[in-house]
């Protein structure tokens, strides 16, 4: 799994339990290192081991890890960059929504070797979609519900998510949009460069 | 046929930095985000070319020459602050006077966006502005991630080098770090002294007292080496109880002999391990980097080693000074090529 996935990881447990717990994990799955470098890439089964540490280290289902992940991907200002680049997809929630289509392209763009599995995006009608993911990334439907939801706040839109049962490898989540403009959003400017 | 203002509404969609020209060359309409570049002064009713200094072609200055650069790319700018950098194309209106310029900020985006806060709103759907600029965060990100890893393996490589070159038991200098100083002195053709030493009845204590104490004897013959050393020498340990110092810029055979005598006092003074009290001397031979005619690390090294022979011959705790009586006199039981051993691994 690539090196920012697992950096992704490493950030969202040190800043939101503490160093000294990541430091656990990573013994506790025998990792022999602490800091995972952002653009090396790592063994899939490695990755696995670091997240499955983690559920026993914090006592929470990966599941709801998984989410929390998404939302602090989006929400953190030490992930700023990532929000300004979800940010590029639109200027309102709905387009947001639409450019989620290109983002695996658009993660090869930036980074050649980051490959995240496809995601689809399907309009029910102007207030419903549903978004389904591609196999290639176990959990990363779990991560997307975070992201989408943080998202929503940065837009200022209400949303209401949904984690549909998988079918086999394929997850679809539920997206239903109950206002577009229901609080003020964060500001985004194309000028202002994330640090 | 369609109007002037037809025209406008159509490019204001299309192209929302374009400029509709009269045939004088005055400004009729502009696309809202051109407006929006300068708020505080009305475009319509200036004459372009007073707006905008034209880079490429150079010498257009008049509305006939400037529609004769149809089809060509202009490079332009504004002629007050900021003076943003802009790319435009000219048209001539079909069937009557007047032009159109298409304009666009090319690379000059990156400023343009934070100096007039524009928003994907002020690009056309069509424009790849926003993928650009998309890019450009992306890559910096990207870029910013590779530099820190970059800079995290500088330093792990200069530890890395760091610890090839030095023997771990003793903190001195290694073969392989001796050999890059030897390399580096006579490239330059620094002169200096090259001692060989070598530890008498070192192995009766590893084999009477346990390597533990050979291991203690060892790291005082290196302190002590440290200490009746300058700053500037080279203390290198290259094998069991072989040692090579360096005296960078030292030929003087009188200062030589009175260091390598007090090093020999030194070493003999009984050295406390437990309960025990290890004795051991040295034997040392020295050659001046002067005294070959073309020196190279192996033949400074046998040169030494000849002289350590001899001092070893003399009773032990002997210092020799290397001379070329010494090569025709080489024993032939020796192994001469000891000094030219391959480095470490």
């Amino acid at each position: 799994m690539h090196g920012l996935i697992n950096r992704a990881i490493q950030s969202f447990v040190c800043n939101t339990y503490g160093q000294s717990r990541w430091i656990r994990v990573t013994e506790a799955a025998h990792l022999g290192f602490v800091e995972f470098e952002a653009m090396l890439v790592y063994d899939d089964e490695t990755s696995q081991r670091v997240l499955h540490e983690l559920c026993a280290e914090l006592g929470r289902p990966r599941d709801e890890i998984l989410e929390d992940l998404g939302t602090y991907l989006v929400s953190n200002p030490n992930t700023e960059a990532l929000r300004r680049l979800l940010r590029f997809g639109g200027v309102s929630y709905v387009e947001f929504l639409h450019s989620l289509d290109d983002l695996a392209d658009r993660a090869l763009l930036a980074v050649s070797d980051l490959h995240l599995p496809e995601l689809e995006l399907h309009e029910h009608n102007p207030a419903e979609f549903t978004l389904t993911c591609y196999p290639g990334l176990p959990g990363y439907a779990n991560v997307m519900i975070g992201v989408l939801r943080a998202m929503a706040d940065d837009y200022g839109a209400l949303v209401m998510l949904h984690h549909n049962d998988s079918q086999e490898q394929t997850e679809t989540i539920s997206i239903k949009l109950i206002e577009t403009a229901f609080a003020e959003g964060r500001r985004f400017e194309l000028g202002a460069r994330a640090v | 046929m369609i109007g002037d203002s037809d025209i406008a509404a159509l490019l204001e969609r299309l192209c929302p930095m374009f400029v509709l020209l009269d045939e004088t060359g005055h400004i009729k309409n502009v696309g809202p985000t051109l407006q929006k570049l300068r708020t505080d002064q009305e475009m319509p009713g200036q004459r372009f070319l007073d707006l905008f200094e034209l880079l490429r072609p150079r010498t257009v200055t008049t509305m006939p020459a400037l529609l004769a650069s149809a089809g060509a790319k202009l490079h332009l700018r504004f002629r007050d602050q900021p003076q943003t950098a802009l790319k435009g194309l000219i048209v001539p209106l079909p069937g009557r006077q007047g032009a159109v310029v298409n304009l666009s900020f090319g690379i000059s985006i990156l400023d343009a966006v934070r100096d007039y806060a524009l928003t994907s709103a002020d690009f056309s759907g069509t424009d790849l502005a926003i993928e650009l600029l998309y890019l450009v965060e992306a890559k910096s990100a990207a870029m910013e991630a590779s530099r820190t890893l970059n800079l995290r393996l500088q330093g792990a490589m200069i530890a890395a080098e760091e610890q090839a070159f030095t023997d771990t038991l003793t903190g001195l200098k290694n073969r392989r770090a001796m050999d890059h100083i030897l390399e580096r002195l006579l490239r330059a053709g620094t002169p200096f002294a090259l001692m060989h030493l070598d530890l008498d009845f070192f192995k009766s204590i590893n084999d009477t007292l346990g390597h533990a104490a050979g291991d203690h004897v060892l790291q005082q013959v290196a302190r002590i080496m440290v200490e009746e050393t300058r700053g500037d020498d080279t203390v290198a340990r290259i094998g069991g109880d072989e040692f090579v110092l360096i005296f960078k810029l030292l030929q003087d055979r009188e200062r030589l002999d009175s260091i390598a005598r007090r090093l020999i006092t030194r070493l003999e003074e009984p050295m406390p391990f437990g309960g025990d009290l290890c004795r051991i001397s040295a034997s040392i031979g020295t050659v001046l980097s002067s005294q070959v005619t073309q020196p190279d690390p192996g033949t400074l090294l046998q040169s030494a080693d000849l002289a350590l022979y001899a001092a070893k011959r003399a009773g032990r705790a002997c210092h020799c000074f290397y001379s070329q009586d010494l090569d025709q006199n080489v024993d032939q039981n020796r192994v001469p090529s000891r000094a030219n051993a391959e480095p470490e691994a």
